[in-house]
């Protein structure tokens, strides 16, 4: 009885004790998929006509990217004027907007990379979409620095090319660090994507019919053909590009903080910006992570390889992460009393007391520290509706964050004679708009023509790809637990 | 522009789970062959160790580009900083011990050039991009990317032969065996 019923469902757990369950780990993918049916979902996403909410999405999206670029052209024929900044408020949206998308990039490395490194095997169900994400978000922020140089068709002269002028970029700059960081971090996301991208590559080619699609996928998947003679130096090559994104995105907003924290600002001059803004950078991109693919998963049927294990581990990395900040919140407060410097206990008093922005504060503080606390009980963590109401308000905490930061800070620095107001323009507030439009239809394009999931690294961490792996021994941990069971039996009760 | 001769390419054999196609490995380096290739959907673990062969040397390149990257990043920023151009701002000199400043940088373009340098030596090793392969005029090879594995045996391995190796082939537990010719 009991063989038959392990021939019939190999990898299920056998009916042992029932007490051995509970030591089980829960499978990555659910109901024993096999190989092929990892294929077929995932290439079928991209083969099968996508369904209406698709279009429903992409049309608004590519009518705000028409909005942006409308927005960019205003901007650049008339002047940066059409902007909000002023004079003391010499960053608004703009540097906001930039902090925030940046930000939002970091959980796809973290994802793709760090829980490379730490052998988290569940990264593999998120870490193509999350890397996408991440090139997607670093598109969008660096179109706001680019912009707000004011005269866009001087952008070069950010790169150390030798003009004319014989004049050289200042590399003492943390604004031009930014620059080299921001690029590097773009440019080594698009490699890490593209390799991992390959194998998946092939199997869509494969899949194809001859035609341009198939030629496309070729082109692109490189003549892959799955050879271990091509897996060795590609593994070799994915670990080692993990190990370097890891420095790499935890140096991105390093240096992004360093904009504010080497100047002499009162409320940006802090020691503490750094892992401040890393912690905060990889809280909201996980936030965004999930805003993205809890519908994905519902609208494509991913559920047997997104688990709500899954979204389980990426909420406790939020309320980690979550907590992080508001601890930094709570020691920016304590040490602008402690420091005894009275500009800075000045600026936070106007940051939280009687500044015109502290609206902006507590919303931030509520977003951030207090809406992720749900997620400290178990069936929170597991209702996704409370889950995405929650990555709204860090979504939008975030960028309170960013806002509080910059603003409150610039509008009331050393002299009171220099105070002042800062709103932002309509065109301001068009443009943020349009890259939330612009974002979201290259996700969607994503969608369309690429596979959402790593098909071979879902395949790879199947229990039946272990070449050691015995179909007839069921679950290897429950084959350990039973004989212990056995023994307890023989134990006088109690 | 097909022409009516043809070049063996080897021998093709299917297998349908990574214990099988693992334990085929094994039995194939050990019969001694060296052209050959295990092809498989997803990387199987332990697999350089069954076809017998050592790790990758990528790791070498990649260390050379970073260093590379390091003092190209230095180079850049104390020529142009303290040899070409030199300026002092914020009050930081403009001599070698400005060199703090231009940690962030270096650090940058290090981690650029051993990501390009792992790429594009990743690529060399593989031998890719190429157009196209012998094994793709197999119908049945287009299955490696989906849930089968496939172990090759070329025909420029001096151990080949057109009878023993498709019958070592089959006695390793390979289905489906054939011969993949290239159009000359």
């Amino acid at each position: 009885m009991a063989d038959a019923a392990v021939h019939d469902s190999p990898h299920s757990p056998s009916s042992g004790p029932s007490r051995a369950k509970v030591l089980l780990r829960e499978p990555l993918v659910l109901n024993n998929r096999s190989y092929s049916w990892v294929t077929n979902r995932i290439a079928g996403i991209v083969e099968n006509p996508q369904p209406k909410g698709w279009w429903f999405l992409v049309v608004p999206c590519a009518m705000l990217v028409a909005v942006m670029v409308f927005c960019f052209t205003f901007l650049v024929s008339t002047g940066v004027g059409v902007w909000g900044p002023n004079h003391p408020v010499a960053w608004g949206w703009d540097i906001t907007n930039f902090v925030f998308w940046i930000g939002i990039g970091h959980a796809g490395t973290l994802i793709s990379a760090i829980l490379y490194l730490t052998r988290q095997k569940w990264r593999t169900a998120v870490n193509r979409a999350a890397e996408a994400m991440t090139i997607f978000a670093v598109m969008c922020a660096g179109l706001f620095p680019a912009l707000h140089v004011g005269r866009v068709w001087m952008a070069w002269f950010l790169a150390p090319i030798p003009n004319s002028n014989a004049i050289w970029q200042n590399f003492k700059s943390p604004l031009l660090w930014d620059v080299f960081a921001v690029s590097t971090y773009f440019s080594v996301s698009v490699v890490f994507w593209f390799l991992g991208l390959v194998p998946d590559l092939a199997t869509l080619r494969d899949r194809c019919q001859p035609g341009i699609r198939k030629m496309a996928y070729g082109l692109f998947a490189l003549g892959w053909r799955g050879g271990n003679r091509q897996w060795r130096h590609y593994e070799v090559a994915y670990g080692l590009l993990a190990a370097l994104s890891t420095p790499l995105v935890l140096s991105v907003h390093t240096v992004v903080s360093f904009d504010f924290a080497t100047s002499i600002v009162p409320g940006w001059h802090t020691t503490i910006f750094p892992p401040y803004f890393v912690a905060g950078a990889i809280f909201g991109g996980f936030a965004m992570v999930l805003t993205l693919m809890i519908p994905v998963r519902k609208i494509y049927g991913l559920h047997d390889l997104f688990t709500m294990k899954h979204i389980d581990n990426m909420a406790k990395i939020i309320l980690l992460t979550g907590t992080i900040v508001g601890y930094a919140y709570l020691m920016e407060l304590f040490v602008a009393w402690y420091s005894g410097s009275l500009y800075e206990f000045d600026a936070f008093k106007w940051r939280i007391l009687f500044g015109p922005y502290t609206w902006a504060y507590y919303g931030m503080f509520f977003c951030n520290v207090i809406a992720p606390q749900v997620f400290w009980w178990k069936k929170m963590r597991e209702n996704l509706i409370v889950v995405m109401i929650v990555c709204m308000f860090v979504n939008a905490g975030m960028w309170f964050e960013r806002f509080v930061i910059i603003c409150t800070t610039l509008a009331r620095d050393f002299l009171p004679g220099q105070w002042d107001m800062y709103h932002p323009s309509w065109v301001e507030i068009w443009t943020f708009i349009g890259t939330f439009g612009f974002f979201l239809m290259l996700f969607a394009l994503f969608l369309r023509f690429l596979p959402v999931i790593a098909i071979a690294e879902i395949k790879g961490v199947l229990p039946e790809a272990d070449p050691h792996f015995n179909p007839n021994q069921g679950k290897r941990s429950n084959t350990v637990a039973a004989p212990s069971y056995a023994g307890d039996q023989h134990l006088p009760p109690g | 522009m097909s022409s009516p001769l043809k070049r063996v390419h080897g021998y093709l054999a299917e297998f349908s789970s990574t214990q099988e196609v693992f334990h085929a490995a094994e039995q194939v380096r050990d019969a001694g062959y060296s052209s050959w290739d295990v092809h498989s959907p997803f990387p199987v673990h332990g697999m350089d160790e069954a076809m017998g062969m050592p790790r990758s040397i990528l790791p070498r390149f990649v260390l050379v580009g970073g260093i590379l990257g390091l003092s190209t990043a230095f180079l850049l920023q104390f020529l142009t900083q303290v040899v070409i151009y030199p300026t002092v701002v914020q009050a930081k000199p403009a001599n070698i011990y400005t060199i703090a400043a231009f940690f962030p940088v270096m650090f940058e373009l290090t981690i650029l050039f051993s990501a390009f340098t792992a790429l594009f030596t990743c690529l060399v090793m593989m031998k890719l991009p190429r157009l196209n392969h012998p094994l793709f005029n197999s119908a049945n090879f287009a299955k490696f990317s989906d849930d089968k594995f496939f172990i090759c045996i070329e025909a420029r391995d001096p151990k080949f032969s057109a009878e023993k190796t498709k019958s070592f082939l089959a006695d390793i537990g390979g289905s489906r065996i054939e011969l993949v010719e290239d159009e000359l």
